[in-house]
């Protein structure tokens, strides 16, 4: 995080940018000015739809499909991007600026191998012939710390992991040299422990190179470790701009503080009841599909009105014990008991009864929700379907139902799903569960396709219900925040194994197992210190690859 | 209703085209006894009489009015094609949709069945099967409808796979709904724009099937006025100069042509794009 060079680099001037929807043209960025110099990183955040994304797109002077720049001056070394034509910009793009994406996985040709990708922009551009790219190719991998450099470029897309995609990713970006690199979201689909790697790779060549970079993200932890000064977006404006280390000591706007405040989240844990048959307890669970196992000797025990939080990284086996609960997944070996009495291990043949008293919510409310229907026979249908209402006391009881997730029935029981934002759709999906009047409620990773903000009210909204409905909860994520925030127990999983369970204090309090000390370190925190620090304490960053 | 409308007055210039055709031809078809004005199979004249006067086309070969056999030819190559096609989406549509929602032997089973069906060239199958049970109007329907059902049922399964393992359906399936609520609350209404899209298709395909099959002489018996049946019995004509005997053809072409132009416009919408 040097500044040598007090040079201009790019210079964003009341920028408005306008998107096509609904027949109609909205604008999405109002009038932003935004300033880099050579060498410094910017953090741009906000929740979804803030227009960072846009805003990040348009400082390389493009915008996507149905987007139109209608006003303000995109100064690039002094060079009016938003007036290039598309032949200037062709000459930029790639060389002078660089664009990282969310999902490597669905950026990179699935059909070519990694180095040739990588080649190509220098080739194509004559900053380098093809042989000389290559060689850098494989100096920026070992840069990156890509396992064996040499060779890795010969791989295909698939044969390598999300981590290392977005690793060499960056290094196709850093391919030309360029001035400026524009990193969207690129740890958010990425585990904690992956996390880190790309966070300190990415901040070594930018820092190696001198490169100017623009790094878009929600999670304000992650901003911290990366920008020299962090820009607030709110509705397409800023909200507030400062360097980051004032901006973190003392944020100035409310919805800044609002922000910050999201990770004070917690909830007292609560006592195990004693003396008591556990509510749902899975025995010695093995599963797998085909000849993979995947689950090796799963135990775990959830007891009335408590939240059993499942920690792991993604492949660890968390939702496929989930699957081995609902059912959907027959345990080969070992068992379910619901209040003691075992549940047959095929959905299919459990009674209605059974299949009511444990609900799912799942991770993506877009694709939970049937789009064809309203939200009113999303919500009836459970009431119909297991206790026979009808008519009036149906629409009562669904409007009840809707208050007790905080949205208005009137406005909200003819809508469909489309009309409803992320928040609210998960909130129809707690709904939905809620109505089977269940006793047990798998949570599966709800809160991660959720803003900040939005995923604090979901918490809060579960801990309420559970307060005042008195429903167990098994809570499946990879955010240690969360599990700090709201369990009871905690469970940590790895490779299909629990590794470590207990309460939630006793897993919090030092001294840990190996892996739940490694999950938790590597959790990011918000000072701007912490990465500097946890790759000084790890010694190297080898001994950071899992 | 006021949203259709609405819709259709948006709907491009080639759009709105193709319903007014499909429109007019429905209007013949069920009103064909009033338009025409002679009977279906009535012999008014001398074979091949020119256009013009009493009789507005002409007359054909066994001396019926032209017009008033292409009237009714919309009732019967337009009727039993509907009906083919409709029966053809009856049959594969359910069948996909079971084989998609219950996968394992079910699914292995249909989908085989499907394969060997498909392995036959449709019109030889047709015409061995049509000579073997006879050329009734029922076993002509029967027979082109199970034909067809086989490209409903793939496409059918098809896009049913891809809504089957989302996270609503599997939802339903843990609430305990039986097939009949997944089929048609959860999968159906997901996977209709392609279906309705497929059935123009479709009915086009059976449409010029059951002609071909006519000009075959396996089609739609004499004295029964088929616009296919009709170009061959005047084909003849063709060697004079004379394009009588290409009026149906070209009702064919045309019914055809505006059929498409809704469906291009129907998916065009389903897929969300804009102009």
């Amino acid at each position: 995080m040097k500044n040598n060079n007090n040079e201009l680099l790019l210079d964003i001037r009341d920028i408005h940018i306008e998107g096509y929807s609904d027949d109609a043209w909205h604008e999405i960025v109002k009038g932003v000015d935004l300033q880099l110099k050579r060498g410094e990183i910017l953090g741009l955040i906000g929740e979804s739809g803030a227009g960072k994304s846009t805003l990040g797109l348009a400082a390389m002077g493009y915008t996507r499909d149905g987007c139109r720049i209608t006003q303000g001056e995109i100064l690039f070394d002094g060079m009016d991007l938003a007036k290039a034509s598309p032949g200037q910009l062709c000459e930029i793009h790639g060389v002078r600026i660089a664009y990282v994406a969310q999902s490597a996985a669905a950026c990179f040709n699935p059909a070519h191998r990694l180095i040739d990708q990588h080649v190509e922009t220098a080739v194509q551009h004559g900053v380098a012939d093809r042989k000389q790219a290559m060689k850098d190719a494989v100096e920026l991998y070992r840069e990156l710390h890509l396992p064996d450099p040499e060779n890795i470029g010969m791989r295909y897309p698939h044969q390598v992991s999300g981590g290392q995609l977005q690793r060499a990713m960056t290094a196709m970006a850093m391919s030309c040299r360029p001035d400026l690199i524009i990193f969207d979201e690129p740890t958010t689909a990425l585990d904690v422990t992956t996390q880190i790697e790309v966070l300190a790779a990415i901040r070594n060549v930018v820092e190696a190179f001198g490169t100017a970079a623009i790094y878009i993200t929600h999670d304000l932890a992650v901003v911290a470790q990366m920008a020299d000064r962090i820009m607030v977006l709110r509705h397409g404006k800023l909200v507030e701009e400062a360097e980051t280390r004032q901006m973190l000591s003392a944020p100035q706007e409310d919805y800044t503080k609002s922000l910050w405040a999201v990770r004070c989240f917690n909830v007292t844990p609560k006592a195990r009841p004693v003396d008591e048959v556990p509510l749902i307890e899975v025995k010695n669970a093995s599963a797998g599909y085909g000849d993979t196992q995947i689950l090796h000797d799963v135990s775990l025990s959830v007891y009335r009105g408590q939240t059993v939080a499942v920690i792991g990284e993604s492949g660890s086996g968390k939702s496929t014990t989930a699957r081995v609960i609902t059912g959907l997944l027959p345990a080969v070996e070992g068992s379910v008991l619901h209040k003691g009495e075992p549940l047959p291990s095929d959905y299919r043949r459990r009674s209605k009864e059974q299949l009511r008293r444990i609900q799912m919510i799942y991770q993506i409310p877009d694709t939970a929700l049937n789009p064809r229907l309203t939200v009113g026979e999303i919500i009836g249908r459970p009431l119909t379907f297991y206790l026979g209402m009808k008519g009036k006391a149906l629409k009562q009881r669904v409007s009840e139902l809707l208050e007790l997730i905080e949205l208005d029935p009137v406005k909200f029981y003819d809508r469909r799903p489309q009309e409803l934002s992320g928040g609210q759709k998960q909130r129809i999906c707690i709904a939905r569960a809620l109505a089977a009047e269940p006793d047990f409620i798998i949570c599966d990773e709800v809160t991660s396709a959720l803003d900040q903000l939005v995923a604090e009210g979901i918490l809060r909204l579960l801990t309420r219900l559970q307060k005042e409905l008195g429903i167990a909860y098994l809570f499946i994520t990879h955010d240690v925040a969360t599990v700090r925030a709201i369990a009871d127990e905690v469970v940590v999983m790895q490779h299909g194994r629990v590794v470590d369970s207990g309460e939630r204090n006793a897993i919090f309090t030092p001294p840990h197992h190996d892996y739940t000390g490694l999950l938790f370190s590597s959790e990011p925190e918000m000072d701007p210190d912490w990465l500097d620090r946890l790759l000084a304490e790890r010694g190297n960053l080898e001994s950071v690859s899992v | 209703m006021k949203s259709i409308i609405r819709q259709l007055g948006q709907a491009p210039l080639s759009a709105k085209f193709g319903i007014a055709v499909i429109f007019t031809y429905s209007f013949v078809a069920v009103f064909a006894p009033v338009l025409a004005p002679f009977g279906e199979t009535e012999v008014v004249s001398e074979g091949f009489a020119p256009w013009g006067g009493e009789y507005l086309l002409g007359t054909d070969n066994l001396g019926r009015d032209m017009f008033s056999r292409l009237l009714y030819g919309a009732r019967n190559t337009v009727g039993i094609a509907f009906m083919t096609t409709a029966l053809a989406f009856l049959l594969g549509g359910l069948t996909g949709l079971i084989a998609a929602l219950r996968g394992g032997w079910i699914d292995q089973g249909l989908s085989r069945v499907v394969d060997i069906l498909m392995a036959i060239p449709q019109l030889i199958f047709a015409l061995l099967i049509l000579s073997v049970v006879g050329t009734t109007v029922t076993s002509l329907i029967l027979v082109i409808a199970l034909l067809d059902a086989t490209r409903v049922y793939r496409l059918a399964r098809a896009t049913a796979m891809n809504v089957v393992v989302l996270d609503y359906v599997e939802a339903a399936k843990l609430r305990g709904e039986g097939m009949w609520w997944l089929i048609t609350r959860e999968v159906l209404p997901n996977i209709a724009a392609p279906l309705i899209a497929e059935f123009g298709l479709r009915f086009c395909f059976v449409f010029l099937f059951i002609s071909a099959l006519s000009f075959l002489g396996l089609g739609m018996q004499p004295p029964t006025a088929d616009w296919g049946g009709m170009v061959r019995d005047n084909a003849v004509l063709i060697t004079f100069g004379d394009v009588t005997p290409l009026l149906p053809a070209l009702a064919v072409a045309l019914l055809t042509v505006s059929v498409n132009f809704v469906v291009d416009w129907m998916l065009h919408r389903s897929s969300g794009l804009k102009e």
